[in-house]
């Protein structure tokens, strides 16, 4: 096992450059997750840290050992490929054995290691299939099995589950994470979808545009995204956003979002009169009683909103509304049921709102 | 380690690159672009078989622009590529259509459809031969028992003849090619465009018209630059069945080039009238590598 | 054929009768006329003499068959030496030609080192290039090697369309093998060399059948460069043999070519007959990529 360590790391491919300047430290151990939009440069930075992609610039460390210009085969890793990448013509064992052929171990070993990793992986009655003969979920265990027989430093994972219908994605996902707290060895996963990443992560690295826009833990990433990208990839339904202006109420300072819509907040330094954009995750907004007029105007914390369409899940109801001309959702653990066009007066549960330059996007 | 400086020049792409390429490149340099030059100079000569020749520039060239026989066999040439393919081109199409239907027996048809393609064309010429024979033509004396005709056809002794003969030889050796290249085209088609096709209330030609069709030229376009390029180039069946004759009729330039150069000696003036075929052949070149770009075009140019 | 629910589709709205005249008539007078030929051979070649050259009776079927077209052929002629030639000629330059083919296109469409494209486009060219245009200077070259009259000249010289072929087939299928397989066997501590030989070829197998069965057609049916560099009788191969050798002057032998002819397609319509789907795949394969 080892750390990770990747230094101003850059890619370009010819003279468009696709990673900029990338740093990230990866503990020993760790479980950390690089997610983003397709084509936000994840997987490109997971090719360099395997050796399929050259580096550019910048330094990747694996352990102590720099391996900016060692070949794949000697940085001790082990990868899982997207489409599992398993050789069609050699069976489950030989998939799962290749690499301990080729470094020339002998028979007795390549059977023991196998079988250890097919007994973890639950694979021991198909080790003489051949992949086309296996369901789904199984070549993703055989995939992993072939990845763990090396005993590598670094598990390398590139969007694994992305071929598996939902119900199994949930189960493999599962399956991972207890594969990892298993062995400890130092994983880095890349995926599109936020919910793997929140679910495995132990440190999530969202990456946008080639650049990496914030590493945390889930949960800090959940409550505090450093900036409107990230407060919008992470979690689903994803966070409301509304434009205001600061303002201060005989309450405390709020949010002016509509003339009679205020929204109040955690005190701030920024002065009032201030753009900002203010975000509000859906379970974080509150449905007061609808269609109380009388006491909406003296209700300075309140919006206004209008609902569109209800949409119930069974375990909650997601509720959405127009707020001031932008589309806002609200999720409520009780079975709301307005038809459409109903006012309602929405808050924000207090502490629970996030405030951005309206300019840069940055959290204030 | 003394293996190490090896391994690593073995995994550099470059260098296992040339090593990877050197045998096809060294046969095909040697044995293929060399005689292509050489072919192209020995026109330029007035070599023969046994002696070397010396430049004479481009008086084989003029010679043979005065030469009727040549100018013949360029008329037969053009006459023979283009009727024979455009037969070839209709009859392939509508075989590929019938084969793509539902059918009993579907892939054991497909594999004897394509048995004149497979044998060599020099054999299956021979059965033509004997079935063109003057005296005992088994098509003669069909159409006299039916009736058609008094006397037997001279099919390979008449000009016309001749040339309707090997053509249609021809034609019986690049049918079963071009209906199988265009079958493999039918089979690319989804289905759900004719059943999409149906809905619109487009008849059956109407299907054929707006997306057959358009869906198999670019196939048919590569198709047909083979079968013309194959066509144009042909040697063995003319040689079979009339080595040119009568009269030179079906002489096609290979035919010609071929008879001068080996039986009558003039390697240099063959050359000159295989040289001759060069530029005809790279108009055809050049219209496959538009018809491919065109394909990748409309594959939706995944790989520029 | 690429789903895998079952489908009827609107094959329900034909009438049998319309069916025969719109499918059945028209394929059946195709077969006819493509087949005829092959018919007409097999039943000359034992078809004695004298009813060859009757007009009388009919001609479509044999009262007495006879073998001794064939006899005369094996007898009389040099057609076993004509036969082995050819198997010796067709499988050594189909093994040389898939050997080069193989580092070739895998180099071509793998390794993508600089330059590679242009080859690929250079060798699709060289595929291009007819027999009928190079064969004036090889019979120089050939005489200049001094391999003139000797299987060595068929030998070199059948791989100038075979490489060209069996690149380019093997170029497309080396492409549909996916580059993952090869970049895990790089992380698994694979070699170049073992990549090609442990994944890549293991793979393309149906590839290489495809190349190798193609291509031995291709030289079997060799003519025009069997005709120019051969001279000697028992040096032949069937083709040539069978079209200078069974004519002695006015005389044709109808029984024997015929029987020549059906022997020497034989070992093609075989070899065919066993791998009918690759050698599809390798004829439409060359002409799709």
């Amino acid at each position: 096992m080892a750390s990770v360590s990747l230094k101003h790391v850059r890619k370009s491919f010819g003279r468009t450059e696709v990673v900029h300047d990338v740093d990230i430290a990866i503990e020993d151990g760790e479980f950390v997750v690089l997610v983003g939009p397709s084509g936000c440069g994840k997987s490109t930075l997971l090719r360099m840290i395997a050796g399929l992609e050259e580096i550019t610039s910048g330094e990747i460390h694996i352990g102590e050992l720099l391996v900016n210009t060692v070949a794949p085969k000697q940085r001790d890793i082990a990868m899982v490929f997207q489409n599992y990448a398993l050789y069609p013509h050699m069976t489950v064992f030989g998939n799962m054995a290749f690499s301990m052929k080729l470094a020339g171990c002998g028979k007795r070993e390549q059977r023991e290691r196998v079988g250890e990793a097919a007994r973890i992986l639950g694979l021991e009655a198909y080790l003489d299939r051949y992949p086309r003969q296996l369901s789904g979920g199984q070549r993703q265990r055989v995939a992993m099995g072939r990845a763990i027989v090396r005993k590598p430093q670094v598990f390398l994972f590139d969007e694994p589950l992305s071929n598996l219908d939902a119900k199994l994605r949930v189960q493999m996902r599962t399956e991972i994470r207890e594969l990892h707290q298993r062995l400890k060895t130092t994983s880095i996963y890349v995926t599109h979808d936020q919910i793997e990443a929140m679910t495995m992560a132990d440190k999530i690295v969202v990456m946008n545009g080639g650049h990496v826009e914030q590493i945390g833990s889930p949960l800090e990433l959940y409550d505090f995204p450093a900036n409107l990208f990230v407060a919008g990839f992470i979690g689903s339904p994803a966070m409301n956003f509304l434009d205001g202006i600061l303002v201060t109420t005989p309450m405390g300072r709020g949010v002016r979002i509509a003339p009679d819509s205020i929204v109040s907040i955690e005190s701030t330094r920024e002065p009032d009169g201030r753009q900002v954009v203010l975000g509000v995750r859906p379970e974080h907004l509150m449905i007061k009683e609808s269609q109380s007029a009388g006491m909406a105007a003296n209700d300075a914390a309140g919006i206004e909103a209008e609902v569109i369409v209800t949409e119930p899940t069974g375990a909650d109801t997601q509720i959405f509304c127009r707020v001031a001309g932008k589309e806002v959702v609200a999720i409520s653990r009780q079975r709301h049921l307005f038809p459409a066009a109903t006012r309602i007066r929405l808050a924000a549960q207090s502490g629970k709102t996030c405030l951005f330059d309206s300019d840069t996007g940055q959290r204030l | 380690m003394n293996g190490q400086p090896i391994r690593r020049w073995l995994d550099n792409r470059n260098a296992l690159g040339i090593l990877f390429m050197f045998p096809a490149a060294a046969i095909l340099v040697v044995f293929l672009t060399y005689p292509l030059g050489l072919g192209v100079w020995l026109g330029f000569t007035d070599a023969k078989v046994g002696r070397g020749g010396e430049w004479i520039g481009i008086e084989n060239y003029q010679w043979l622009w005065e030469d009727s026989v040549f100018r013949l066999s360029i008329f037969n040439t053009f006459l023979y590529t283009v009727v024979a393919s455009v037969i070839k081109f209709g009859l392939g199409l509508w075989l590929a259509l019938l084969l793509n239907r539902r059918l009993p027996f579907k892939s054991f048809l497909r594999a004897i459809v394509l048995l004149p393609f497979i044998v060599p064309t020099v054999l299956s010429a021979i059965a033509f031969w004997w079935i063109y024979d003057a005296q005992f033509s088994v098509v003669s004396w069909a159409l006299v028992k039916l009736g058609v005709i008094d006397e037997y056809i001279n099919f390979l002794g008449e000009p016309h003849l001749a040339r309707a003969s090997t053509i249609a030889a021809n034609v019986w050796r690049g049918v079963p090619f071009v209906a199988i290249c265009l079958l493999a085209g039918l089979q690319t088609i989804s289905p759900t465009l004719y059943e999409a096709a149906a809905i619109d209330g487009a008849t059956p030609w109407q299907q054929f018209r707006n997306v057959t069709l358009p869906m198999l030229s670019p196939i048919i376009a590569v198709v047909m630059t083979f079968s013309v390029l194959f066509t144009f180039t042909d040697f063995q069946l003319i040689w079979v069945l009339t080595r040119g004759g009568p009269i030179n009729s079906t002489h096609l330039m290979a035919t010609l080039s071929f008879q001068r150069a080996i039986p009558g000696g003039a390697l240099g003036e063959g050359a000159a009238i295989a040289t001759a075929m060069i530029p005809f052949l790279l108009a055809a070149i050049l219209f496959s590598y538009f018809g491919l770009q065109r394909r990748r075009w409309q594959q939706g140019g995944r790989d520029s | 054929m690429a789903d895998s629910e079952q489908r009827e589709g609107m094959h329900y709205l034909e009438s049998f009768p319309r069916r025969w005249v719109t499918v059945y008539i028209p394929l059946l007078l195709f077969l006819f006329f493509l087949l005829f030929p092959f018919y007409w051979m097999g039943l000359t070649a034992f078809k004695p003499n004298a009813e060859l050259l009757s007009t009388e009776g009919n001609p479509f079927w044999v009262l007495e068959p006879t073998l001794q077209h064939f006899r005369k052929l094996f007898i009389d002629t040099s057609y076993p030496s004509w036969m082995w030639n050819t198997i010796i000629i067709s499988v050594v330059s189909t093994f040389l030609s898939l050997a080069a083919s193989v580092f070739a296109a895998y180099a071509i469409e793998r390794l993508r080192f600089k330059g590679s494209h242009q080859l690929g486009l250079a060798i699709f060219l060289a595929y291009l290039v007819p027999p009928s245009i190079l064969f004036i200077p090889l019979a120089t070259m050939i005489f200049q090697l001094g391999v003139f009259d000797t299987r060595w000249a068929l030998i070199l010289t059948y791989p100038t369309f075979l490489i060209p072929f069996c690149t380019w087939l093997l170029m497309g299928y080396f492409r549909s093998i996916p580059f993952e397989l090869e970049e895990c066997a790089l992380i698994d501590g694979a070699t170049r060399w073992q990549i090609l030989t442990r994944i890549v070829l293991p793979l393309a197998v149906p590839g290489l059948i495809s190349a190798g069965i193609f291509a031995f057609t291709l030289s079997w049916n060799e003519f025009i460069y069997a005709l120019t560099f051969i001279s000697a009788s028992e040096n032949k191969t069937v083709p040539v043999g069978v079209i200078t050798e069974l004519v002695e002057g006015d005389v044709y032998h109808w029984g024997s070519l015929m029987a020549g002819a059906l022997i020497g397609s034989l070992p093609v319509a075989v070899m065919y007959s066993f791998f009918v789907e690759y050698y599809v795949a390798g004829m439409t394969g060359a002409v799709k990529e």
